[in-house]
């Protein structure tokens, strides 16, 4: 069936005019029409699903336009045909209640089972707490130091049109969840700011991450692949910029990756003790900034009038060094799209961050911030 | 004085007069409609090409709400509005509305709703940019400080619409000539009093979530906010309670218009006229039980999320006698297809495919892979541009002779529909594609698998926009002038408003006609 259905679209987008523009994307991928299959049990069944509902309601109406068409076709004015004058029927009015009824119950029997296996989400392998953030995912592997965050890697430049498309244009990220196959893996959801929603097509999981309440759900991702997906509710102006990718790789290799994370969370606490000179700190705050702050602050600083302040000139980053801190550590009060970073970001990044801004886009403080002065005001607190 | 209109503007600022303010009602609608159609045509052009070309994703975003917002509440409610207003007295054979002053002031205020609504484009932090469903805490703690503006002008049009609604109420039970029982009524009067009922019961919901929403903006309250001690969910299940009716609102009114025009043109009465009757009532009783089928993502326990899901999938069974009906009164008529009817056999094809995708997005597994995609937007634009663009456009085609006494073009009138038919097709279809392939709906920018589909999208869409300049023209050359049109205008239509004069008297029925 599902063959067919292909064919028959594959057969309509080749007929209409050739567009290569965008040839990067090839074959099955381009034109694609049809919900994925997935690589899970459940997508599958879902898949199943969508297609069996697919087909009754083709099958209702050939019938239905069937009748139709022969109607206007056979019974026209311009043909002569005199019109019947019938106009009720119980009997008739019955079947066509009837029968729909019977086919909505057939349908609603696999659609529960279905529901029930979703729902089902005990007795997980492995747990994943999932945060969305205003544009980014948070992912924390519970029982374990690793936590990280993943954000859009396009660049800029590729979403102003200034330099040719990737193949996964606004579909990559700087660091991928990577998550064993064959295991029964938990997601825990939630948010920091807005209502989010975290899907990726090819596992059949879409679930709000909604604040101050947790969501669950469940996958068995059968064969190493990297899945991608996006954020599905409206959660502000970068809603189309928040990517998800899933890299699911057998179970030596997660082992080998989580151990590696662990040891590099160590090594980062480590770091918060070093003193940085200007050139490193400014070049890190760059980075940082880029990945944090451009989407509200934008990358020249200017910010966006009437909506998000401006980093240059700003009397926060040109005045006392206490309250730049206070803001970026613990977010502003009076605007909560200006998020606390404290929790979010290490020592080091913060610090190179304060010490970007303070010097960056002709705000020429000259001063620097080290790591420590971070730790220092997180614990006068 | 007492028979004819006034002069000048004062005519039109005072009057209280059904058929004048049905005239304005339409006229207000269409200019909502052209401005709402030209934000999707802003939506259009930036997804034309993957990349950000035409517009930010700031402003991308409150076009998308605005779009929404002017089409749900400034295109469709007016229109079926004014529609009413011409037609109900006509068709129950009443001179006029039950309360003609009221009538004046529930118009007179939509104006001013829509221009504090717009003026917010103009704000500092510009205009409202969480959607048409502006869910908190995205509309409360994260919105633009234009919010109150937006909050106001939705209880304006609020207040106008469940105006409207009592007025209708009372004008069909009170004022019906004698022998016109609730059986004999026409199906246009019967959709119009059950969902001015819906409008009653919804809108003051409404107007109470987006009050939360002020208390929770400016007085410290917590409603939607989990810090305090709120809900944001709780902000979807007050929303949907309304929204869900909100949309049958949409609807039922063109189940009425349909039901007149296709007997017409098959000269034959309609089929099974009191089971359309009741399927309307069911329709309407099940709308205030199926909110949550918005929602299937957020959470639910399991046993609310079957409730939702089998009394969604019950609605097809209504409506499903509904579309039966329709063709059966087609089967064995004596058809002819002028506009009215073209547009009505495309509203009966197209609604029952929005039917189809509404079905499949019922089954809550599924849905879990449709929700927030551009399939979404496939289905309810599939449902509401046929089913209430469709059915007002064919509904003015249908009395405008009446109306205006005279004949609109034909030629004109099929150019028209073909452009809009196509434009149409082009423009939806393709969206259950990229949705079903993974495209989330409201996003400035995609992915490079989504392009194809995306300018084909497009391209339909400037066709379909451009497809209503012609309407516009014709329309307005019909007010002008043209060939005369008789008093039935048709071959032999039903109903009581083709017994009267064409142009349509400026006061009709102040003796009450006789009905059989």
């Amino acid at each position: 069936m599902l063959k067919g259905f292909n064919r028959l679209f594959a057969l309509l987008a080749t007929s209409l005019p050739a567009y290569s523009a965008f040839a990067e994307v090839e074959g099955a991928e381009r034109w694609g029409v049809n919900m994925t299959q997935g690589v899970t049990e459940v997508s599958r069944t879902t898949y199943d699903l969508h297609m069996l509902i697919f087909w009754i309601c083709v099958a209702i109406g050939v019938v239905v336009f069937g009748v139709m068409f022969y109607s206007m076709w056979r019974h026209r004015k311009s043909k002569g045909y005199k019109a019947a004058q019938f106009h009720e029927s119980t009997a008739v009015e019955l079947v066509w209640t009837i029968i729909p009824t019977l086919i909505l119950v057939l349908m609603a029997i696999p659609a529960t089972k279905t529901l029930y296996d979703i729902y089902d989400t005990g007795e997980a392998d492995l747990d994943i707490m999932i945060t969305g953030y205003q544009w980014k995912w948070k992912y924390d592997y519970l029982g374990t130091d690793v936590s990280f965050f993943s954000n859009l890697s396009t660049p800029r430049s590729q979403i102003d049109n200034q330099l040719p498309k990737g193949e996964n244009y606004l579909l990559e990220v700087d660091e991928p969840v990577v998550v064993p196959v064959g295991k029964k893996i938990r997601f825990l959801f939630t948010a920091n700011d807005v209502i989010h929603a975290w899907w990726v097509p090819e596992l059949a999981v879409k679930k709000d991450a909604i604040p101050g309440f947790i969501n669950d759900a469940w996958t068995r991702i059968e064969e190493p692949g990297i899945y991608r997906g996006q954020c599905a509710e409206l959660c502000g102006k970068d809603h189309g910029f928040m990517p998800v990718v899933v890299k699911a790789v057998p179970q030596e290799e997660y082992d080998a990756w989580l151990s590696e994370r662990a040891a590099s969370a160590a090594k980062m606490r480590e770091l918060t003790e070093k003193t940085f000179d200007f050139d490193e700190l400014f070049a890190m705050g760059e980075k940082v900034y880029n990945r944090n702050c451009a989407a509200c602050h934008q990358p020249n600083g200017q910010g966006v009038p009437g909506t998000f302040p401006a980093i240059a000139g700003s009397q926060i980053a040109t005045g006392p060094l206490d309250e730049h801190l206070s803001i970026v550590v613990d977010g502003s009060p009076q605007n909560p799209a200006m998020q606390a970073f404290g929790p979010q970001l290490s020592e080091v990044d913060l610090a190179a961050v304060i010490t970007y801004q303070r010097n960056a886009f002709g705000n020429d403080m000259g001063d620097t911030v080290q790591p420590v002065d971070i730790l220092n005001f997180k614990n006068k607190q | 004085m007492a028979h004819g209109p006034q002069s000048g503007f004062s005519r039109w600022l005072y009057t209280t007069n059904h058929k004048d303010i049905g005239s304005m009602y339409l006229w207000f609608s269409f200019a909502m409609f052209l401005l709402g159609g030209c934000m999707a045509l802003v939506i259009r052009a930036e997804l034309f090409e993957p990349g950000l070309q035409i517009v930010q994703p700031e402003f991308f975003n409150q076009m998308t709400t605005m779009h929404g917002l002017i089409m749900v509440f400034g295109a469709v409610m007016p229109a079926f509005v004014g529609l009413a207003n011409w037609m109900i007295p006509m068709m129950i054979g009443a001179p006029d509305m039950a309360l003609p002053r009221m009538n004046n002031w529930s118009f007179w205020i939509l104006p001013f709703a829509f221009a504090m609504l717009a003026s917010t484009l103009f704000m500092d932090g510009g205009a409202p940019n969480f959607g048409w469903t502006f869910y908190a805490p995205l509309s409360t703690e994260y919105a633009p400080p234009s919010t109150t503006f937006f909050i106001f002008s939705i209880h304006i049009m609020g207040a106008s619409s469940i105006m409207g609604a009592i007025n209708i109420i009372a004008t069909i039970l009170n004022m019906r000539a004698p022998g016109m029982t609730l059986m004999k009524m026409p199906l246009f009067v019967w959709t119009w009093l059950i969902t001015a009922y819906l409008l009653i019961a919804v809108m003051p919901v409404l107007a109470g979530v987006v009050t939360m929403m002020l208390m929770d903006i400016h007085f410290g309250t917590s409603f939607f906010s989990a810090a305090g001690g709120g809900d944001p969910v709780l902000f979807q299940h007050v929303f949907w309670f309304f929204g869900h009716p909100e949309v049958y609102i949409m609807i039922l009114p063109a189940f009425g218009i349909v039901s007149a025009i296709i007997p017409t043109f098959a000269r034959k009465p309609l089929f099974g006229y009191s089971s359309m009757v009741y399927a309307t009532a069911s329709i309407a009783f099940l709308s205030f039980i199926v909110w949550a089928h918005h929602m299937f993502t957020v959470g639910m326990p399991i046993a609310g999320e079957l409730f939702f899901m089998y009394a969604t999938m019950l609605i097809a069974v209504p409506t499903g006698v509904k579309v039966f009906n329709w063709v059966t009164t087609m089967f064995r008529g004596s058809m002819t297809f002028e506009t009215p009817m073209l547009f009505a056999i495309a509203f009966v094809i197209l609604f029952t495919i929005g039917g189809f995708s509404g079905l499949m997005l019922a089954i809550a597994p599924a849905d879990f892979q449709y929700h927030d995609t551009y399939f979404v937007v496939a289905h309810f634009h599939y449902v509401l541009v046929p089913g209430a663009i469709f059915s007002i456009t064919a509904g003015v085609y249908y009395w405008l002779p009446k109306w205006t006494g005279n004949m609109y073009n034909e030629t004109m009138g099929k150019v028209h529909f073909w452009l809009a038919f196509i434009g149409l097709n082009v423009t939806f279809f393709p969206m259950h594609f990229v949705g079903l392939a993974g495209m989330p709906r409201r996003i400035p920018d995609y992915a490079l698998q989504f392009a194809d589909f995306n300018q084909i999208a497009s391209v339909g869409a400037f066709l379909f926009g451009a497809a209503q300049l012609v309407f516009l023209f014709n329309v307005v050359r019909t007010v002008m002038g043209g060939r005369k049109a008789t008093d039935k205008v048709w071959d032999n239509p039903e109903g009581l408003e083709w017994t009267v004069p064409s142009p349509a008297p400026y006061h009709t029925f102040s003796t009450p006609p006789a009905v059989r």
